[in-house]
C-alpha cells in the first residue's frame, strides 16, 4: 500500500509536535486534579529544555540531561507548590511569576554557560529509535514506532495515568482533594502533601515535555513551522530562547478541551498537533501569507476553547488555596 | 412521633461516653463558649439545643479536632483526651455530619465512604472491595443507598445517609449530627430519626445539633440548651414542651406566631368565593400527619397556622382580573443551568396582591439549586433557556435584571455577602448600589455622598441595622445585619413583585422575626411575593400558596392553610401531584387547592 496522500509523514510530524503539549497537559492534569491551577506549564517547560541540554552538554549523555531536565522541573514544581499552597498565593499570579522567570532567567543563563544568547551548541539527544515489527506496519508503523524514546514513554503513560487515578489509593485521594478538599482532611489526609505531590509531578511531566523539545528530535521542523525558517540539521537538539513558544498554554488548552482526563487531554493534543503539522506540511501550499498559515495551530486552539471550553468542568477546588478553619 | 422507641436506655449507671468540662473558647472578643460542660451517656441521644450563633456548632468543632478549646477538658469514658485534628476525633471513634456535607460529588458513594481508609494492597485502590464493605455496613444498620452511584446525583437525604456512613465505616460509636434535619423533607426526618434509633440500638451515642424544638422533643433522651456560648440548662426530652424549651434556648417569651397577624389586613376577599375554611380538612391521613409535623415546627413558627388557618381565607382577586403588580412566569423550561426543561407551558402566576407564594424545594442533587435557579431566572440575573417571564402582563424575558429591577420587581437573592452586597462597600454604597445614577443620588454624573448618606442613614434606622452607620463596611456586619441591609434597599420603592431566596437563611431569630414581618408588610402593601425557602417552618410560617419544585419542575401547589406536612413532603420528594388541571391560566382557574380528592390530596386544579 503506497502513501499516495503522504499521511505517513503527517502522523510523524503531528506526534511530535503532539508529544510535548501531551507531557505537559499531563502534567497540567495532576496539578490541576490536586487543586491547584498550573499556568506555569510553559516556564516549568522551558526551564527543563534549558537544564536538559546544560546536563547533556557537560556529560555528554542525553541521560544526564534527562535527569537535570526531570530535576528542574521537580524544583520549579515544588517553588510553584510552595507559593500557591504553603503560602496560599494566587496561583495565576505564582505561574506568571515562574513563567517570566523561565524566560528572563533561561536567557541569562544561556549567557553566563554558554558566552552567547540565542542557541545553544548542540547536544547530545534522543535519537529515533526503530521498533523492529512494529514499524514495519504500512504508513502509520514508521511514523508511530520510529520516534525517540520520550514519545515511547508518552505512549506508555497516558494510560499509567487513568491507571493511577482510578486505581490508586494515591488517585482517588488526589481527585477528591481537586474536587473538595475539606472531605480529604477530614478523612485525615493532608491537602497539602496531596497538592504538594500534585504539583511536583506536573513540574516533572512538564519537564519531559521540555526535554523533548530541546533534546527530541524533530526540532527543525517545528522551529520552522513557528519561524517560519528552515534550520539546518546542525541546530537539532539544542536549547533556543524561548523555544517553547506558547505551548505550555496551547497544553492547558489541551487539558481543558481534553476535561480534565488523560485520554482526552492526549486527544486534544494529538489535535492541535495536527494543526501544527498541516501548518509545517502543507503550510506552503495554500495560497495566503505563511504568517497567517503559521497561526493556525493558535487559533484552532482559541476556537476550540470558545466552542467547548465554557462547558468542561473543572476541578471543583481547582485555583482555590485551601484554608484549614 | 408514633413509632417513638419505647425503651429508652437513657443515661447508663456507669461512666459517660463522653464528657464535656468547663469547655471556652474566644474568637477574639467574642466568647463562643463560655465553661460548658455536658455528658452524653451510653446510647443515648442527646440534643444540643440552641439558636444561630449560640455557640453549639463550635462546641462541637472543638470535640471533633476543627477548634481547639481555650480551655477545659474533654473525656472519654472518663479518660481526658487530646482533640487537635478530626485524625484525633476518628481515632477516639468519634463520628460528624457536618451541616454542610462534605462530599465529593464527582465520586461513587463508596469512593466517599471509604476516602482516607480504602481496601486495597500496595498502594492500590480495591473499588470491589470498598463498594462490598459500603454495602455490607449500609445492610447492617438499615441505611439504604447504592455504593456505586455517583453522590452528586443523590437527594439530600441519601447524601446525609453517605455521612453516617462514613462515620460508621470509621466505627464511631460517638455521632454527632450538625443541624440534620435543615435540608429535609418531614420524610426524610422521620426516615432519619428512625435510623438514627437503630443506632443506638446497636450501642452507638449520638449528639444532635439543631433549632428546632419539636424533633428534638421527638428524637432525644435529654436535652442541653445554650445561650450565648453557655449551657442554660438541661432538661428531659419527653415532658418538656415546647414553649418551655423556646424560652430557654431565646431567653425570653418567643411569640409562636407568624403571619396570621396580619391577617385582617389581606386583600379584599371576594367571601361568597370561599367556601368555609375547616370544612374540607385533608383526609384521615393528612390528619394524623399533620399534627405530628407540627412538632417539627420552629420557634416563631410552631403551631402557628392552625389558629389561623380555619379564619376567612385572603384569597388573592381572583375572576377580578389582573392586578397591577401581579407577576406571571410561565416555565417553559424556566430558568439556567442545572434546572431541567419542563415539560409543557404551564404557566405558574404570582398573580395579585397581597399574596405570599413560597416554593419549596424538594429531591435535588444539590441543597436548593433549582430554587436558586429559578429565584435567578426571575430576577434577570442569569438567562432562562426557555420560557417566558411576565411582570405586570409584559414579556420581561430579554429585559436584564436592572431593567427588571425598573419595572418594580425586588431581588433578595439567597446568598447576601456575594449576591446580595459589596462586601467591601460602606452600607450606605449598597443601598444605593442600584440607584446611584439617579437623582438625587448623583448628579450630571457626579456622585453625591451627602445624599447616599442621608438616604442610608434613613434605611438603617427603619430597618434597625446594627451598628446603625451607614460607613460600616458592609462586610463587617453580621449575617442578620447583612440582610436586613439588602432588604431595606429591594424594599425601597414599594416594588410590586418581591422575589426572596432564603432570605432568613443562617441569620439569627430576632433578625428573622423582623424579616418576616416585613415580607407580610409588604404583603399587606399589596406586593406579590415569592419566597423561595428550604425550611418548612418559614414556608408555613409566610405562605398562602405553596409551590413545590422537585427535579426542576414544579411538582405541585398547596393552599398554605390546608397543605400538611405529609402532603408537602411527598411532593418535594418528587411524587408529583396528579391529575394536573387543564386550565393554563390560572386567573381563570377555580381556586387551586380547593376541596379534598379521595387521596388527600387537593385536587388537580392547582394552576402549573
Amino acid at each position: 500500500m503506497d502513501d499516495v496522500l503522504g499521511l505517513g509523514p503527517l502522523l510523524a510530524s503531528t506526534i511530535r509536535f503532539a508529544t510535548p503539549l501531551g507531557f505537559a497537559a499531563l502534567g497540567g492534569l495532576f496539578s490541576e486534579r490536586s487543586g491547584v491551577v498550573n499556568i506555569a506549564l510553559e516556564g516549568m517547560m522551558l526551564i527543563s529544555a534549558f537544564a536538559g541540554v546544560v546536563g547533556s552538554y557537560a556529560s555528554g549523555s542525553a541521560l544526564v540531561g534527562l535527569a537535570t531536565g526531570l530535576a528542574a522541573g521537580l524544583l520549579i514544581g515544588l517553588v510553584h507548590a510552595a507559593v500557591s499552597v504553603s503560602l496560599q498565593a494566587d496561583q495565576i499570579i505564582s505561574g506568571t511569576a515562574i513563567n517570566l522567570l523561565a524566560l528572563g532567567g533561561t536567557g541569562f543563563l544561556m549567557e553566563t554557560v554558554f558566552g552567547s544568547g540565542g542557541t545553544s551548541p548542540r547536544v547530545s539527544a534522543f535519537d529515533p529509535v526503530r521498533i523492529p515489527g512494529l514499524a514495519d506496519i504500512p504508513i502509520i508503523g514508521e511514523a508511530l514506532f520510529n520516534q525517540s524514546v520520550l514519545v515511547y514513554l508518552l505512549y506508555l503513560l497516558v494510560p499509567l495515568t487513568v491507571f493511577v487515578l482510578r486505581r490508586t489509593r494515591f488517585g482517588l485521594r488526589l481527585r477528591a482533594t481537586g474536587e473538595v478538599p475539606e472531605a480529604v482532611d477530614t478523612a485525615g489526609i493532608s491537602v497539602v502533601r496531596m497538592r504538594y505531590a500534585g504539583v511536583a509531578l506536573s513540574g516533572m511531566l512538564a519537564a519531559l515535555g521540555g526535554v523533548y523539545l530541546s533534546m527530541g528530535v524533530a526540532l527543525s521542523g517545528m522551529l520552522a513551522a513557528l519561524g517560519g525558517v528552515y534550520l539546518s540539521m546542525s541546530l537539532l537538539s539544542a536549547f533556543t530562547e524561548n523555544m517553547t513558544l506558547g505551548r505550555g498554554f496551547i497544553a492547558l488548552a489541551a487539558l481543558i478541551f481534553g476535561r480534565w482526563t488523560p485520554v482526552g487531554a492526549i486527544g486534544a493534543a494529538l489535535l492541535f498537533g495536527l494543526a501544527q503539522a498541516l501548518v509545517v506540511t502543507r503550510g506552503s501550499d495554500v495560497p495566503i501569507p505563511q504568517e497567517f498559515v503559521a497561526m493556525f495551530p493558535y487559533v484552532l486552539t482559541i476556537i476550540a476553547l470558545a466552542t467547548f471550553g465554557g462547558r468542561a468542568v473543572a476541578p471543583a477546588a481547582s485555583g482555590k488555596p485551601y484554608r484549614k478553619e | 412521633m408514633e413509632d417513638r422507641a419505647p425503651h429508652r436506655q437513657g443515661t447508663a449507671a456507669d461512666t459517660p461516653v463522653l464528657e464535656m468540662r468547663g469547655v471556652t473558647k474566644r474568637f477574639g472578643a467574642v466568647v463562643a463558649n463560655d465553661d460548658i460542660s455536658l455528658s452524653l451517656g451510653r446510647g443515648e441521644v442527646l440534643g444540643l439545643l440552641g439558636e444561630n450563633g449560640a455557640g453549639k456548632s463550635t462546641l462541637m468543632k472543638i470535640l471533633f479536632g476543627l477548634y481547639t478549646a481555650d480551655s477545659g477538658e474533654v473525656l472519654v469514658d472518663g479518660a481526658p483526651v487530646r482533640i487537635a485534628s478530626p485524625r484525633d476525633a476518628v481515632d477516639l471513634r468519634i463520628g460528624m455530619v457536618h451541616q454542610h456535607f462534605v462530599l465529593v460529588g464527582p465520586l461513587s458513594v463508596a469512593e466517599n465512604v471509604v476516602l482516607g481508609a480504602e481496601p486495597g494492597a500496595a498502594g492500590l485502590f480495591d473499588r470491589g472491595a470498598a463498594e462490598q464493605r459500603v454495602a455490607d455496613l449500609a445492610a447492617r444498620y438499615g441505611l439504604a443507598v447504592d455504593p456505586s452511584a455517583r453522590v452528586g446525583d443523590l437527594s439530600v437525604g441519601v447524601q446525609q445517609r453517605v455521612e453516617i456512613l462514613k462515620a460508621l465505616y470509621r466505627e464511631a460509636r460517638i455521632l454527632i449530627l450538625d443541624e440534620p434535619t435543615a435540608v429535609l423533607t418531614p420524610q426524610e426526618s422521620h426516615e432519619l430519626f428512625r435510623v438514627l434509633r437503630g443506632l443506638v440500638d446497636q450501642g452507638l451515642s449520638i449528639i444532635l445539633i439543631t433549632h428546632k424544638l419539636g424533633e428534638l422533643k421527638q428524637a432525644a433522651d435529654r436535652i442541653t440548651v445554650i445561650r450565648d456560648g453557655r449551657v442554660i440548662a438541661t432538661v428531659p426530652g419527653a415532658g418538656t414542651s415546647e414553649g418551655e424549651l423556646a424560652r430557654l434556648m431565646v431567653g425570653r417569651e418567643v411569640k409562636l406566631a407568624g403571619r396570621r397577624a396580619a391577617a385582617a389586613l389581606g386583600v379584599t376577599t371576594d367571601a361568597a368565593e370561599e367556601p368555609a375554611g375547616g370544612a374540607d380538612a385533608a383526609g384521615p391521613g393528612g390528619a394524623t400527619a399533620a399534627g405530628a409535623a407540627t412538632a417539627g415546627g420552629g420557634a416563631t413558627a410552631a403551631g402557628a397556622g392552625a389558629a389561623a388557618r380555619a379564619g376567612p381565607a385572603r384569597r388573592g382577586p381572583r375572576g377580578r382580573g389582573r392586578r397591577r403588580c401581579g407577576g406571571r412566569w410561565r416555565p417553559g423550561g424556566a430558568a439556567a443551568g442545572g434546572v431541567r426543561e419542563d415539560g409543557g407551558e404551564r404557566p405558574v402566576r404570582l398573580s395579585a396582591r397581597g399574596l405570599v407564594v413560597a416554593g419549596v424545594g424538594g429531591a435535588t442533587a444539590v441543597h436548593g439549586v433549582d430554587l436558586v435557579e429559578l429565584a435567578a431566572a426571575l430576577a434577570g440575573t442569569r438567562p432562562a433557556r426557555a420560557g417566558v417571564v411576565e411582570l405586570d402582563g409584559q414579556d420581561v424575558s430579554r429585559l436584564g435584571a436592572a431593567q427588571r429591577g425598573e419595572r418594580g420587581l425586588a431581588y433578595i437573592p439567597e446568598d447576601r455577602s456575594t449576591k446580595g452586597l459589596v462586601r467591601d462597600f460602606t452600607v450606605a454604597e449598597n443601598m444605593t448600589v442600584k440607584t446611584f445614577d439617579e437623582p438625587p443620588f448623583s448628579r450630571l454624573g457626579w456622585l453625591r455622598p451627602g445624599a447616599i448618606r442621608r438616604f442610608a442613614a434613613r434605611l438603617v434606622q427603619a430597618f434597625d441595622v446594627r451598628p446603625a452607620d451607614p460607613d460600616a463596611r458592609a462586610g463587617s456586619l453580621s449575617g442578620g445585619n447583612q440582610q436586613k441591609a439588602v432588604v431595606a434597599r429591594e424594599l425601597t420603592g414599594e416594588p410590586g413583585v418581591v422575589i426572596a431566596a432564603q432570605p432568613t437563611r443562617g441569620v439569627d431569630v430576632g433578625a428573622i422575626e423582623f424579616l418576616h414581618a416585613r415580607l407580610l408588610a409588604e404583603r399587606d402593601r399589596g406586593a406579590a411575593i415569592l419566597l423561595l425557602s428550604l425550611e418548612l417552618d418559614e414556608i408555613r410560617a409566610l405562605a398562602d400558596r405553596i409551590l413545590v419544585i422537585a427535579g426542576g419542575r414544579f411538582v405541585g401547589e398547596l393552599d398554605a392553610d390546608r397543605a400538611t406536612d405529609e402532603q408537602l413532603g411527598l411532593l418535594m420528594a418528587g411524587r408529583e401531584m396528579a391529575p394536573v388541571g387543564g386550565a393554563l391560566d390560572p386567573g381563570d382557574a377555580a381556586a387551586g387547592g380547593r376541596g379534598t380528592a379521595a387521596d388527600g390530596h387537593p385536587p388537580g386544579s392547582a394552576p402549573l
